[in-house]
């Protein structure tokens, strides 16, 4: 065992799971000057449901669900939930892809058989193809937002100068567009892959069933006046009105 | 080293239509099956509370994963074929029941020319109407030889439908009534009507009351859940393998499952096929499955990939025109030839959440018994139709062409038209052309070491010209319709290198002459005499829906088998 008591809990604290005597204990610990990154990621998640950053005294409240499984570098976790922000954007009609939970989605199912590219052919050669958006990649889809992630970062680093989720609406919008056009270059893939993949595993996390991570409270559902999961409509399927109803998900329809 | 397991009578690999029918048909009468089956075993209970777009639709539950294999695309033979990796490029059903499972339900008839559209071709319009590079041939039967077939199939099946005012001929009604009409249908028909055609709703396997059939198999009344196509039927009501044919063929004692098995080879010697070489994929172990009779009743790619590993039938050569496995690839671009058009409503809203796989309308006014085309620049025709499979959240969001697909503009248009858009389809045949064709892949490999299959695939000017003529004709109905804004698809310039949706055809085309076909209108090879090879591989074109024609030329391959089995086996047709 290496001798940790350096990281230990300060003498006298109790053990205490909560998110906020963790943090104050560890500012205790360190004498406050760890600060900048590693503080900051404590501190300042916004990704996170309201209710599971409060101590909650109702178990019901917290989301233990908003817990990264794939991504290590809260770093990231970041430039991924402001880049589906853009991508579906909070608005009047509701919350946008961070108020839906899209970033802890894609974070599942990165960390699962999708990410991991378990049902694909993986053999050799990957060759490069003109012209068709075609997945032509040894890397995992996984490996594939790693590498994107940080070239949104790096790029956004030599054009601004800055971190891509600290950039304006409009510069975020125009490295996302380079992006999709493939004028940012990664290294193993297309860009316009990780593009394709990031666009679409964002909608996914929005619409999806909740049981996924995203689609929270259904207010994906909700915003597209999609009933969710119904078993029959052989009542209403030839109303010639327009059937308004309150969604249903598979967690109330399942056995 | 293969384990040699004891003789049976049939062997068939598959448990989709193509397989399913002869399995039930030949335990009826007594012989043992055994089914090979490369993917899992699945009962109507695995498709209770199955309403997980993400899973079914997206992440393709029901579809082959590309463990074991994928197929490799290019669009000329001059060029390098890549593999497509993922289940988003190329798809085909697996499991019991396999892409019969997952279907839509659209269980058109096709029409009497497709039967045989090189000669009514040359009979209306001359020899010079068809181009220099399309293989066209003629089935080598005619529709009112197989009526009897889709007469079966349907009755099996419990068919849902109305009769076409302008269709082939019926010997009898549908089993059951058409689904329901919904005001987007009635909209349909009543533009349609306005420009002249005949519309009625679609023929259907989401059935619109419960029904038996003749072998006292219990299909279920569809509930309009919209969970269809690329799902198993939460109710057990849609007519597929599983409800139908597979139970039945358990109920003789006749029938032995086996899943997870991967069928490799057919074993053959001297013109006779003796077993099929298969592996059990949770062992590795290889078994070799000796039987009086083989059939290959897989998918057309695993079908066409499965003649070719087991060197049955010339493989065919683009250059010289020779040959017949690989033969007259069709159906791999599904945007060409086509031409659809969706309109944008701000005035209506439509329950677009709800529907079912084959919930629609539809004509056959431009199909190819009733087009003319003395004065247009390509043969054949198609049908038309707007479907209401009830659109899930993920997949659905059309938008104007001048909308971004990300960003804030998308999202307010994407909410905004969710319920406000119908689209209309024209999905003609697709004729085999010189340089569309199969072979083997002389690079990559699948898990077993054997090469993937190789397609090679491209637009052709007939393609293009047809699909011209759908745009205009779909652009007028949707107008017709209404519509505010009124969108059309694009000819594509060639094959997009991607598959799916059970539409490929080709690769074991029947016929009457064994230099321009592998098997007769039996579906029986013209070389080796006790293998059947069943399914969409057969049909020397792709036509519209082709799921009913499979299913037709299944009873009727079975009647062959069962010749055979009581007299001994020989070619059941005299080669021309």
């Amino acid at each position: 065992m290496v001798d940790n008591k350096n990281n230990s809990t300060p003498a006298g604290e109790e053990h205490d799971p909560s998110r906020r005597k963790f943090i104050k204990n560890t500012g205790i610990a360190t004498g406050g000057v760890i600060g900048g990154t590693i503080l900051g990621a404590l501190i300042g998640n916004p990704f996170k449901s309201e209710e599971s950053s409060s101590t909650g005294d109702s178990k019901d409240d917290v989301h233990f669900s908003e817990t990264r499984m794939f991504f290590s570098r809260f770093e990231d976790f970041k430039v991924l939930s402001e880049a589906t922000e853009r991508i579906y954007p909070e608005d009047d009609n509701g919350p946008g892809a961070i108020g839906l939970g899209v970033p802890y989605f894609i974070d599942k199912q990165l960390a699962g058989a999708y990410g991991s590219n378990k049902n694909d052919y993986m053999k050799g050669p990957a060759q490069k193809v003109e012209g068709v958006n075609t997945y032509q990649t040894l890397m995992t889809r996984g490996d594939v937002f790693i590498e994107g992630l940080r070239k949104m970062n790096a790029e956004s680093q030599k054009r601004h100068d800055a971190k891509f989720y600290d950039l304006e609406a409009d510069q975020k919008d125009e490295v996302l567009q380079d992006l999709s056009e493939g004028k940012i270059k990664l290294v193993g893939v297309e860009a316009t892959t990780f593009f394709k993949l990031l666009r679409d595993m964002t909608i996914e996390g929005a619409y999806a069933d909740p049981l996924y991570g995203g689609n929270k409270n259904m207010e994906g559902w909700k915003m597209k006046e999609h009933p969710g999961i119904r078993a029959s409509y052989m009542d209403l399927i030839d109303s010639e009105d327009f059937e308004k109803l309150d969604p249903i998900s598979l967690r109330d329809y399942q056995q | 080293m293969a384990k040699k397991l004891d003789k049976v009578d049939v062997v068939v690999v598959g448990t989709g239509w193509a397989s399913g029918i002869p399995a039930a048909e030949l335990t009826k009468a007594g012989y043992k099956v055994v089914a090979l089956e490369r993917g899992k075993d699945r009962d109507v209970t695995d498709y209770i509370g199955a309403k997980d777009a993400l899973r079914y639709d997206k992440r393709h539950e029901m579809m082959e994963d590309h463990i074991v294999q994928t197929i490799t695309a290019r669009n000329s033979a001059d060029q390098e074929a890549f593999p497509l990796r993922t289940q988003e490029e190329n798809f085909e059903g697996n499991n019991v029941g396999g892409s019969s499972s997952h279907w839509s339900g659209v269980t058109h008839r096709p029409t009497e020319f497709d039967f045989e559209a090189r000669s009514k071709t040359i009979e209306k319009h001359g020899e010079g109407k068809i181009p220099k590079d399309m293989n066209l041939q003629d089935w080598g039967i005619t529709y009112d030889e197989m009526e009897k077939y889709y007469d079966q199939f349907e009755k099996m099946a419990g068919t849902s439908g109305e009769e076409d005012p302008v269709g082939v001929k019926r010997s009898s009604p549908y089993p059951t009534p058409p689904m329901k009409e919904t005001p987007p249908i009635t909209l349909f028909k009543k533009a349609a009507k306005n420009l002249g055609y005949h519309p009625f709703q679609i023929p259907s396997a989401n059935l619109s009351e419960r029904y038996e059939n003749p072998d006292g198999e219990t299909i279920n009344q569809c509930q309009y859940c919209s969970f269809c196509m690329m799902y198993g039927c939460d109710f057990g009501a849609k007519s597929d393998p599983v409800v139908t044919v597979i139970p039945t063929a358990q109920k003789t004692g006749n029938f032995d499952l086996r899943t997870e098995s991967y069928a490799r080879r057919v074993i053959h010697e001297n013109g006779k096929a003796t077993g099929v070489l298969y592996v059990d994929t949770r062992t590795g172990q290889e078994y070799i499955q000796p039987a009086d009779i083989i059939v290959l009743g897989a998918y057309t790619l695993s079908n066409t990939k499965l003649m070719l590993l087991s060197e049955i039938g010339k493989p065919y050569d683009p250059k010289t025109r020779t040959g017949v496995i690989g033969k007259n690839a069709a159906g791999f671009e599904l945007s060409t030839p086509g031409g659809s058009a969706r309109g944008y409503f701000e005035d209506k809203k439509f329950n677009l959440a709800m529907g079912a796989g084959a919930l629609g309308g539809t004509f056959s006014d431009l199909d190819s018994d009733n087009l003319d085309t003395s004065d247009l620049d390509f043969i054949g025709g198609g049908i038309v139709e707007l479907r209401l499979r009830g659109e899930d959240p993920i997949g659905y969001n059309n938008v104007p062409s001048d909308v971004p697909s990300w960003g804030k503009e998308f999202k307010e248009k994407s909410l905004h038209y969710s319920n406000r858009n119908l689209g209309v389809g024209f999905s003609p045949s697709t004729y085999g052309w010189r340089t569309n064709y199969m072979d083997l892949d002389p690079t990559y490999k699948d898990s077993f070491n054997d090469p993937l299959l190789r397609v090679t695939y491209d637009i052709s000017e007939q393609d293009k010209k047809t699909t011209e003529f759908g745009i205009k004709k779909m652009k007028e109905l949707m107008e017709e319709m209404g519509a505010d804004i009124v969108e059309t698809s694009s000819v594509a310039e060639t094959w997009g290198h991607k598959h799916g949706y059970g539409e490929a055809a080709g690769g074991v085309i029947m016929g009457e002459d064994p230099e321009t076909s592998a098997v007769n209108n039996y579906c029986q090879s013209w070389e080796v005499d006790n293998l059947f090879v069943i399914g969409a591989s057969a049909l020397p074109h792709k036509i519209p829906q082709q799921t009913a024609t499979i299913g037709a030329f299944a009873y009727r391959a079975a009647e062959g088998m069962k010749e055979i089995l009581e007299n001994g086996a020989k070619l059941l047709v005299d080669a021309k």
